[in-house]
């Protein structure tokens, strides 16, 4: 229950931290960048539209103190303003539009891919030592040092444009309405190949290399030893006995993982202009519509902060440890 | 084993910074391992491109002096842009940048973590309790992100600012395992005779803890450095570096820019990505030598050749 209690601490208190950073953040840097979009933006934006902006950059002259507040009673409310990009578009709906597309892509294939790597783990350290053991890991190791979005491009030059398997770009073909129709469906699935592809593979051998040095660890346990005196069954031994163990040290790798995984999917959704959250960050930038881009940097950060929360509790569930407070984590 | 490396073995586990023969031992080690020995090969081949970038590069790298897109040929090794540069010459001075942010960024990130995480270890109490906060805030937060955030107000950042900008956002993890290396080494008997004889703390710091985790250390600055190049990289594609800077994650995003995927011009684009791929490979490939030294049974020994014939442990 402690345990618990201080995750749910954390979370509050890492929000808060996410939220500070992205109030403080505008008004430390120098030469009011801000000051600039104004005046671009001064004949498109109603005067009104305009002064709530200024006073959500702090270009009015009251205290600090007021200004935070002013900004956590905002976000409280789900205001963050109007996006310059899609103006007179609210940010929020910006937001809500491209969530699920992250959401469902990163998702997908970060579950795929933690399960095919934590498989393949486990296969090459019970054959140690063996020719998988010695190709699988080198050659991850080369996938992982790639930058996910060099990964993206080749994948994209190699399969969307020499050989015109997958579409270069977009979620689903334009000539379709989105709905739940078996076409959209299918032209999902389709455009989701490629930047699947790029997520899986640069996240791929994390995932084993990780299962594989906790099985070792854990196959020269005394107790796996006993077992297999024991006469215990190979398969037996390898899932029930070691495996079971071994695999949490993965959960928790996942709660440190999942940021580079965002990091990751921001670059390989521009790549593919795929029409998520972090496409739309990195478009917000170069059009400067800031309202966007403290608005998605916001999203991001908070659903990293929710997903690790949900992390930690289910390892509540899984380690009994954790759940006694035995043994800290 | 025998008895000659046991007490060796027994000594570097206390005071690995002791003997030299001991060091030597464990240099040796390393280098005997192939993994090792390949990576710290393509690390210094790099390396050596990089010191020696002026005179390997044929051309001036902004220099538009060739027809656009061509292929490899004879004069422009790597072919040219779509301005007519020569990508060799791009390649050969973008590998001192990248290479020069990537490993000072991850040099400053140790170098913070080091400081965080073992005072924060060493003093423990309520400072302890607020820097570990701080460290896990940090390790939760999507760096990238947060980096495209600074960067967005920074704008047209040079590509020494954003290796410090990295470095900062960069040192949680690090810091994370000093702290726990630190907390678990400070009950040891000789830090505690270090302390009796009257011995400064920040002295005890750095002379009787962080000497005894160099090998974790020496594995941070290698993931630090990784990360580092990746991070780099990544945001000078996105064009948050001085454009008319060298460096691989510029060249990438002039390779974007100039269309060279739709004139099909690959040898503008695989190049910078494959280097990057490459020293992050020989990073890893040192960082695995590295743990399976510390951690033994990372060794590699076949655990079985057949079950039944042999024991488990050999």
């Amino acid at each position: 229950m402690r345990y618990v209690l201080q995750r749910v601490g954390f979370l509050f208190l890492s929000i808060w931290a996410a939220v500070t950073i992205n109030f403080v953040l505008p008004r430390l840097m120098p030469g009011n960048p801000a000051g600039a979009m104004f005046a671009k933006f001064q004949g498109r934006m109603t005067p009104m539209a305009l002064k709530a902006l200024e006073a959500e950059f702090g270009f009015n002259n009251q205290p600090l103190i007021i200004q935070y507040l002013h900004y956590i009673g905002g976000l409280f409310t789900w205001h963050l303003g109007l996006s310059f990009l899609y103006y007179p578009t609210p940010v929020t709906a910006v937001i809500a539009s491209s969530l699920p597309w992250t959401v469902g892509l990163v998702g997908a294939f970060t579950i795929l891919s933690v399960f095919v790597g934590t498989s393949l783990g486990i296969l090459i350290a019970w054959r140690r030592g063996g020719l998988l053991d010695s190709v699988l890991p080198t050659t991850f190791m080369f996938l992982q040092s790639s930058p996910a979005f060099w990964v993206a491009f080749m994948l994209l030059f190699i399969f969307g444009f020499t050989l015109s398997w997958f579409p270069m770009s977009h979620a689903y073909s334009n000539s379709l309405v989105l709905g739940f129709t078996p076409p959209v469906v299918v032209s999902i699935i389709y455009h989701a190949v490629l930047p699947g592809a790029t997520i899986f593979l640069s996240s791929l051998s994390g995932w084993m290399i990780g299962m594989r040095n906790n099985m070792i660890n854990t196959l020269g346990e005394d107790y796996i030893v006993f077992a297999e005196a024991k006469g215990i069954s190979g398969g037996r031994l390898l899932f029930s006995y070691a495996a079971r163990n071994a695999i949490l040290p993965q959960v928790t790798s996942f709660a440190i993982a999942l940021g580079g995984i965002v990091n990751g999917s921001i670059l390989v959704e521009t790549v593919f202009s795929y029409p998520g959250i972090g496409y739309q960050l990195t478009s917000a930038v170069s059009s400067e519509d800031y309202p966007l881009i403290q608005g998605t940097f916001l999203i991001i950060a908070l659903s990293v902060l929710i997903v690790n929360f949900i992390v930690d509790m289910l390892l509540v569930k899984l380690d009994p440890r954790v759940r006694t407070g035995g043994v800290s984590s | 084993m025998s008895t000659n490396t046991d007490a060796l073995q027994r000594q570097t586990d206390v005071r690995p910074a002791g003997p030299k023969r001991a060091r030597w031992q464990k240099l040796r080690e390393f280098l005997g391992n192939p993994r090792a020995a390949v990576g710290v090969g393509i690390f210094g081949i790099f390396v050596l491109v990089a010191v020696f970038a002026p005179f390997i590069a044929p051309y001036n790298p902004q220099a538009t002096n060739f027809f656009p897109n061509q292929s490899p040929n004879a004069v422009n090794w790597l072919g040219t842009t779509a301005t007519g540069q020569d990508v060799f010459s791009q390649f050969i001075l973008g590998t001192r940048t990248s290479l020069t942010v990537g490993v000072g960024a991850g040099l400053l990130s140790t170098f913070l973590a080091l400081a965080i995480g073992v005072y924060s270890g060493y003093r423990g109490g309520l400072i302890d309790s607020i820097l570990t906060a701080v460290t896990n805030i940090f390790l939760v937060l999507p760096t990238l992100a947060l980096l495209i955030v600074i960067e967005s107000f920074l704008r047209n950042t040079t590509p020494l600012t954003n290796g410090v900008i990295i470095g900062v956002t960069s040192w949680a993890w690090g810091a994370r395992v000093f702290r726990s290396q630190t907390m678990s080494l400070i009950g040891r008997d000789f830090v505690v005779a270090a302390r009796l004889s009257g011995m400064s703390s920040a002295r005890i710091m750095a002379t009787e803890i962080i000497p005894n985790m160099l090998s974790m250390v020496a594995s941070n600055i290698m993931y630090a450095c990784l990360g580092a190049i990746l991070a780099e990289s990544g945001l000078a594609f996105l064009g948050f570096e001085n454009l008319s800077s060298s460096s691989w994650g510029t060249m990438l995003y002039w390779a974007d820019a100039g269309g060279a995927m739709l004139n099909g011009a690959w040898w503008w684009f695989l190049p910078p990505g494959l280097a990057i791929a490459l020293v992050g490979t020989s990073f890893a490939l040192m960082n695995v030598s590295v743990d399976q030294i510390t951690n033994p049974r990372l060794r590699v020994t076949r655990r079985r050749k057949r079950r039944g014939t042999s024991p488990a442990r050999t």
